[in-house]
C-alpha cells in the first residue's frame, strides 16, 4: 500500500515522487529505450513506419478496398503502438540486461512515479512517429486533410498515443516473468493491426472480432482519427476519444497491477533475475 | 569435398540453431499469418477472393525474405558478441564458406513460415493449394530460400560497417515486400520501380512458385532467381574478402 499512497504523501514524499516521474522517467527512456540511437531510430520508426502505410496503401489499391486516405490514417494511428509497446517492454528487459533491475526494484522510489515515469517520455515519441508517418505517407500518397482539423488530428493522436503506451505497459509486466517478451510485444502489435480497423473495414470483420477491437486501443482513436480528417470537429469525436483514453487508462492499470503482483512474486520465488 | 562439408554442416548448424530460438519460430512463423489474414480479408473485402492463394504464397515470401533481412543483416555483429568471430575468421576456409551456409539457414528457417501459412490458409480460409507443376514446386521452395539467403548474406556485407546492421536490414523488410509484387501485382507499382523489382530474387522465387501452383512456366522465373542468387553471391565474396583484410591490418575486427 506504501507505493500507490501518492496523493496521500507527504511534501517531501510527493516531490521525491515528482523527481522519479519526471527526471528518472527521462533518464530512464534515454538509458534504455535502444531504438534512440539515430542509426537504429531511423530506420526503426521512420523509414519502416512509412513503408508499412505505403504497403497497405498499394496492398488497399490492388483489393479495391479504401482509398489511400484510410491507409495512411490508419496505419499512421496504429504506428504509435510501435514505440508504447517496445519501449515499455524495454524498460523491464533493459534493466535486466545491465543488472539493475534487482537494485530497482529493491529502492523505495514510488512504484506508480517509476513506472508511469517512464511511459511519459515513450508517449511523446509514439506521437512523433505518428506524426511522421502521416505527414510521409500523405506526401508520398498525395492525400491530404484540411488545416482546420490539424489541431484537433493532434488531440487524437496524442491520446492515441497514451492509449498505445497503456497497452505497452501489460508488456513491460510481462517482461517480469517471461524473457523473450519481445516475441508476445510482437504478436500484441500484430493483433492491434488485425483487430483494430486499420487496414480492413471493421464492419466487414466477423462479429467476434468487432467485439475485440472495442476493447483494444486504436479502435476508437481511429474512428475519431478518420472522422476528424473528414471535416468533424473534435467534440463531434469526444466521446472516442474519451473512450481512447478510457481503453488505454484500463489496460495501464491492469499492467501496473499485474508489474506489483509480478514483482512480489519474484521477490517471494527469488525468480527476478531468472526469468 | 572439404568446402562441401563446410557449407552443408554449417547451414546444418545454424539451421538447428534457428529453429530452437524463441524469435525466430514465435516471430518468424506468426507474423506471415498475421499479414496472410490480413490479406485474405483486404482481398476477400475488396471482392477478389481469387487472389487468396497469391496472399498466402506471398505472405511465406515474405517471412523468408524477414528473416534473411533481419537476422543476416546482423550476422557479423551477431558473431562478435557471441565471441566467436575471431575464431571463424581464423578457420582455415574462406570466410565467406562461413557466413553463407549461416544466411543460408536464417533463410531456411522460413520453411516455417511457409508451411504456417500454407496450413493457416487451407484450415482457416479454406484455401486449395492446386500445384500444376509439383516437380517445379518442389524446386522452387529451395531455390527461393536459397537465394533470398544469399541476398540476405549481400546485405549483410553491404552494411558490414555499421553497428546497426540488423536495425537497418529490419528497415528493408516492406520496401521489398512492395517491390517484390509479393501481395499484390507489380503493375499496381510506378514503372519506374519495375527494374529493381527484376533485380530482386523475392520476385522470380514469388513468381516461380505462383506460376508452379497456378500454371505458368516457373523454369524460367527459377533459372533467374538461380542466377541473381550466383551475382549476390559474388557481391557477397568480393566485400566480405575486403572486409577481413581491412578488418585484420587494423585490428578492428572484434571492435563492436
Amino acid at each position: 500500500m506504501t507505493n500507490l499512497r501518492i496523493f496521500s504523501a507527504t511534501r517531501p514524499e510527493f516531490v521525491a515522487g515528482l523527481r522519479v516521474f519526471f527526471v528518472g522517467g527521462v533518464i530512464s527512456y534515454r538509458a534504455l529505450f535502444n531504438w534512440l540511437n539515430p542509426w537504429i531510430f531511423l530506420p526503426t520508426l521512420v523509414v519502416a513506419p512509412i513503408f508499412q502505410v505505403l504497403f497497405f496503401a498499394y496492398l488497399g489499391r490492388a483489393a479495391g478496398l479504401e482509398s489511400d486516405r484510410f491507409y495512411v490514417i490508419g496505419n499512421a494511428l496504429q504506428i504509435a503502438a510501435l514505440p508504447g509497446l517496445f519501449a515499455m517492454a524495454f524498460t523491464i528487459t533493459g534493466e535486466r540486461y545491465s543488472q539493475t533491475l534487482a537494485p530497482l526494484l529493491a529502492t523505495p522510489a514510488n512504484r506508480a512515479a517509476l513506472f508511469l515515469g517512464r511511459a511519459l517520455p515513450v508517449t511523446v515519441n509514439a506521437a512523433f512517429v505518428c506524426v511522421v508517418s502521416f505527414v510521409g505517407g500523405g506526401l508520398l500518397l498525395h492525400v491530404s486533410v484540411p488545416a482546420s482539423s490539424l489541431l484537433s488530428l493532434a488531440v487524437v493522436i496524442l491520446a492515441t498515443s497514451l492509449s498505445c503506451t497503456g497497452f505497452g505497459f501489460l508488456g513491460g509486466a510481462i517482461g517480469l516473468r517471461v524473457r523473450d517478451s519481445i516475441v508476445l510485444i510482437n504478436l500484441l502489435d500484430a493483433t492491434l493491426l488485425v483487430f483494430c480497423g486499420v487496414n480492413i473495414p471493421l464492419d466487414t470483420l466477423p462479429a467476434w472480432m468487432q467485439a475485440t477491437a472495442e476493447a483494444l486501443p486504436v479502435t476508437h482513436g481511429l474512428e475519431a482519427a478518420r472522422r476528424v480528417a473528414d471535416g468533424a470537429a473534435l467534440g463531434d469525436v469526444s466521446g472516442l476519444v474519451l473512450v481512447e483514453l478510457a481503453v488505454g487508462a484500463a489496460y495501464a492499470a491492469l499492467g501496473y497491477a499485474l508489474l506489483r503482483y509480478l514483482e512480489n512474486a519474484s521477490r517471494r520465488n527469488a525468480t527476478l533475475e531468472t526469468a | 569435398m572439404r568446402t562441401l562439408r563446410v557449407l552443408a554442416l554449417g547451414w546444418l548448424v545454424h539451421f538447428k540453431i534457428m529453429s530452437r530460438s524463441p524469435f525466430a519460430i514465435g516471430v518468424g512463423a506468426t507474423w506471415p499469418i498475421v499479414n496472410a489474414t490480413l490479406a485474405y480479408f483486404m482481398y476477400r473485402a475488396g471482392g477478389h477472393p481469387q487472389t487468396l492463394l497469391y496472399a498466402s504464397l506471398g505472405s511465406a515470401v515474405a517471412g523468408i525474405w524477414s528473416m534473411a533481412a533481419i537476422d543476416s543483416s546482423g550476422a557479423i555483429q551477431r558473431l562478435r558478441w557471441w565471441g566467436t568471430l575471431e575464431l571463424l575468421v581464423a578457420a582455415p576456409v574462406p570466410f565467406a564458406f562461413v557466413l553463407l551456409p549461416m544466411a543460408i539457414a536464417v533463410s531456411s528457417a522460413g520453411i516455417y513460415a511457409l508451411g504456417t501459412t500454407l496450413v493457416w490458409g487451407r484450415l482457416v480460409y479454406g484455401i486449395p493449394l492446386p500445384l500444376e507443376h509439383p516437380l517445379a514446386f518442389v524446386l522452387a521452395v529451395p531455390v527461393t530460400i536459397a537465394s533470398v539467403g544469399v541476398l540476405g548474406f549481400a546485405l549483410g556485407m553491404v552494411l558490414v560497417r555499421f553497428r546497426t546492421a540488423s536495425h537497418i536490414g529490419n528497415s528493408l523488410e516492406y520496401p521489398v515486400w512492395i517491390a517484390s509484387g509479393l501481395f499484390f501485382p507489380l503493375a499496381v507499382l510506378p514503372g519506374w520501380s519495375h527494374p529493381v523489382s527484376w533485380a530482386l530474387a523475392p520476385t522470380w522465387g514469388m513468381r516461380a512458385l505462383l506460376h508452379s501452383a497456378l500454371g505458368g512456366n516457373p523454369w524460367r522465373d527459377l533459372a533467374v532467381c538461380g542466377g541473381l542468387a550466383l551475382v549476390y553471391g559474388a557481391i557477397g565474396v568480393a566485400i566480405v574478402d575486403r572486409f577481413v583484410d581491412a578488418a585484420r591490418r587494423r585490428a578492428t575486427l572484434s571492435l563492436t
